[in-house]
């Protein structure tokens, strides 16, 4: 090396070299910034924000914060109410506050938007005229969930995306069971996640093998076989699976041809087509990292092993096994940390009890437009990609630390 | 050399080498076997096939809604891949200027949109865009696009920067080249298998992206993988086996090119 390098810049321009890599990267950066780092960010903040109910009532959100939460309000709270739910009347900002006080207590949208029809403003008595108007608004419990919900700062959502939410007197409760789901989903979700890993670890070890270890023309050919359908478009391979694993399916014709089956299988819409499907797609991110890390241990190891006497699969275990930990390592976690934010498979092969998270952020982002709570789980599944990453990017390292 | 096998131990190797087959087998065949039926004269998605037909083909050609999501996921897709090359190997080309400990931050900074849920990236952008009403139009799809295929040029270019010897940039920058020819004439020729194969990588990735492309994309912007997934959705029509087998040989031609470049790297970097 030393004698042919030609001197590396010093002094002036070895700044101005310096300068220049940061003004080449810098356009990425600022890139990633505004289309990644700020959305996803002002996206988590909205976990903890309120701004619904305060937007459509401020004054009445003052005086609800005011309030120490026991039995009812003043009643200058409800005129107060009252007057702001007249103003609001109409206007377009009523309609999300009922939704976030629906989200808390079922039924609130339309007590809410039917008392706002009949508000008129009151010099005194402003609770009895709300009990007039509907007489669920002599309960507590109506108040106290405004109370929650008047914001600005709220744990309301992260409480919810673990099925746990504050109770009238503002401890901290387990959801009622029908609405307690998110804990479910989380399960489902890192189960499904580790079922696709190990079934994609089961079929995939043998095959990276199998090509780091065969004649290169072989080896460049069967490579291309895991590449192709790596390449292919995800909505390609999951059409594929519809129409094979149908009821009328390919799959289905050749189990009653064969006699295994009389009836045709239920293959899909539920958890086998959902794992079946996803194996599928993510078996290459396994296959790729194993044969690279194959191919550099060679096939040397295992036939010292079995040239001093060991058995094939003595010496696979002892002696070649333990040096693909990485490779393991790497494939899994890449699987895995695909497979838990997977959203378009179970969607489309999968049953309604076979959703993952991603169908849930999904689903409150553009559906319901409970933005908070797609906040909530977004931060959840965040912080599980995050951690399995770092692990990744530990076992990444190590080989260039090794250099 | 080799040690003497068994009976046992060849029994073994059959069952294994079956075992493999069977997995690769499982990786082809179901794309494969989807292709006959998008030439199949019956509306049927069944076996056996009732006679061979263009008419899905012909369908897929003379349809305006599969026209136009061809057009719109082209559309998308080359400028996006500019957008994602052009930035991509610029903060390639900077990171291998930099220290390694500061590098490999930066790095992992970069390959975050690729590890982060799509749906998250998707969600979040249609919380920012929506208000604005950014939503519904490509500059939105565009932009997400690029940002999901920028990874895979920094990686790829990163790649083959890691083998470039920066003599012959320092050699050239001596004799008095100005910096954007010694760029042209030296850098990139050098790395220009890493540009490309990392330009087709981020193409295939917008021409294959549906989750973020169903968070923002309006009725005008329909793509492909959007059209298909409305299709096995609600009903799966013959045609979408003929998009599908299209969309198959895009992928095959896409490996091609992919290992072309991979192997002329190999050969001018020589054994190592």
């Amino acid at each position: 090396m030393a004698a042919g390098t030609v001197r590396a810049p010093a002094g002036r321009s070895r700044f101005r070299l310096r300068l220049g890599a940061w003004l080449l990267i810098l356009p990425l950066f600022l890139f990633a910034a505004g289309t990644f780092v700020i959305p996803i960010g002002l996206m988590l903040v909205r976990s903890v924000q309120d701004p619904d109910f305060a937007a459509a009532f401020p004054r009445t959100a003052v005086a609800l914060a005011a309030w120490d939460g026991r039995d009812l309000p003043p009643d200058a709270t409800a005129r107060t109410f009252l007057a702001e739910l007249q103003a609001a009347r109409g206007g377009d900002r009523i309609s999300p506050a009922a939704t976030r006080l629906n989200a808390d207590l079922a039924g609130f949208r339309s007590l809410l938007l039917r008392t706002a029809r009949n508000a008129r403003a009151v010099g005194e008595d402003g609770l009895g005229t709300l009990a007039a108007i509907d007489a669920r608004w002599a309960e507590p419990g109506l108040w106290a969930a405004m109370r929650r919900a008047a914001g600005p700062l709220t744990d309301y959502f992260l409480l919810a995306a673990i099925d746990l939410q504050r109770t009238d007197d503002g401890s901290i409760a387990a959801m009622p069971e029908t609405r307690a789901v998110f804990v479910d989903v989380f399960i489902r979700t890192l189960w499904i996640g580790f079922v696709v890993t190990a079934f994609c670890l089961v079929l995939g070890y043998p095959v990276a093998y199998l090509i780091a270890n065969a004649p290169a023309r072989w080896a460049n050919l069967l490579l291309v076989v895991v590449l192709i359908p790596f390449w292919t478009s995800v909505l390609v391979r999951t059409t594929a699976w519809v129409v094979l694993l149908q009821r009328d399916g390919l799959v289905n014709g050749l189990l009653r041809w064969s006699g295994i089956v009389e009836q045709p299988l239920a293959l899909i819409y539920n958890r086998t087509g959902v794992l079946v499907a996803m194996v599928h797609v993510l078996l290459p991110l396994m296959i790729l990292p194993l044969y690279s890390v194959m191919k550099g241990i060679g096939p040397s190891p295992m036939r010292a092993a079995m040239s001093l006497g060991a058995r094939p699969l003595e010496a696979f275990a002892r002696v070649y096994l333990p040096q693909t930990r990485a490779g393991i390592a790497a494939g899994a976690l890449l699987v895995y940390i695909s497979a838990i934010g997977y959203y378009v498979t179970p969607e489309l092969v999968g049953g309604g009890g076979d959703q993952m998270i991603s169908y849930f952020i999904a689903f409150y982002t553009n559906r319901t437009l409970n933005w908070g709570l797609a906040a909530a789980l977004s931060l959840i599944l965040l912080l599980a990609t995050g951690l399995l990453y770092l692990a990744y990017a530990r076992i990444e390292v190590r080989p260039e630390a090794g250099k | 050399m080799r040690p003497p096998r068994s009976r046992g131990d060849r029994a073994l190797l059959a069952a294994y080498r079956l075992a493999c087959a069977a997995v690769l087998a499982f990786l082809l065949l179901p794309v494969l076997a989807v292709i006959p039926l998008s030439f199949n004269a019956g509306s049927f998605l069944t076996y056996p096939m009732t006679g061979w037909s263009l008419r899905w083909y012909e369908d897929f050609f003379t349809s305006a809604r599969w026209l136009a999501a061809s057009r719109n996921s082209a559309f998308i897709g080359v400028l996006a891949t500019i957008l994602a090359t052009a930035l991509g190997t610029a903060a390639a080309l900077g990171l291998d200027q930099l220290g390694r400990r500061r590098r490999q931050a930066l790095a992992a900074f970069f390959i975050l949109p690729v590890v982060v849920p799509v749906v998250v990236i998707g969600s979040s952008l249609y919380a920012l865009m929506a208000p604005l009403g950014l939503t519904n139009g490509y500059f939105g799809l565009v932009m997400a696009h690029a940002l999901l295929g920028a990874p895979f040029v920094v990686i790829t270019v990163s790649a083959t920067l890691r083998g470039f010897d920066r003599n012959l940039l320092r050699a050239a920058l001596g004799l008095g080249a100005a910096p954007l020819t010694a760029f042209r004439m030296v850098t990139l020729p050098l790395i220009l298998p890493g540009v490309v194969s990392g330009a087709v990588f981020a193409f295939a990735t917008s021409f294959d992206e549906i989750v973020v492309t169903l968070f923002l994309a309006g009725p005008q912007q329909r793509t492909l993988p959007l059209q298909m997934f409305d299709g096995v959705r609600e009903q799966i029509s013959p045609t979408i086996t003929a998009a599908a087998t299209l969309l198959f040989l895009l992928a095959v031609a896409l490996v091609g090119v992919v290992e072309l470049l991979r192997r002329r790297t190999e050969r001018l970097r020589g054994p190592a």
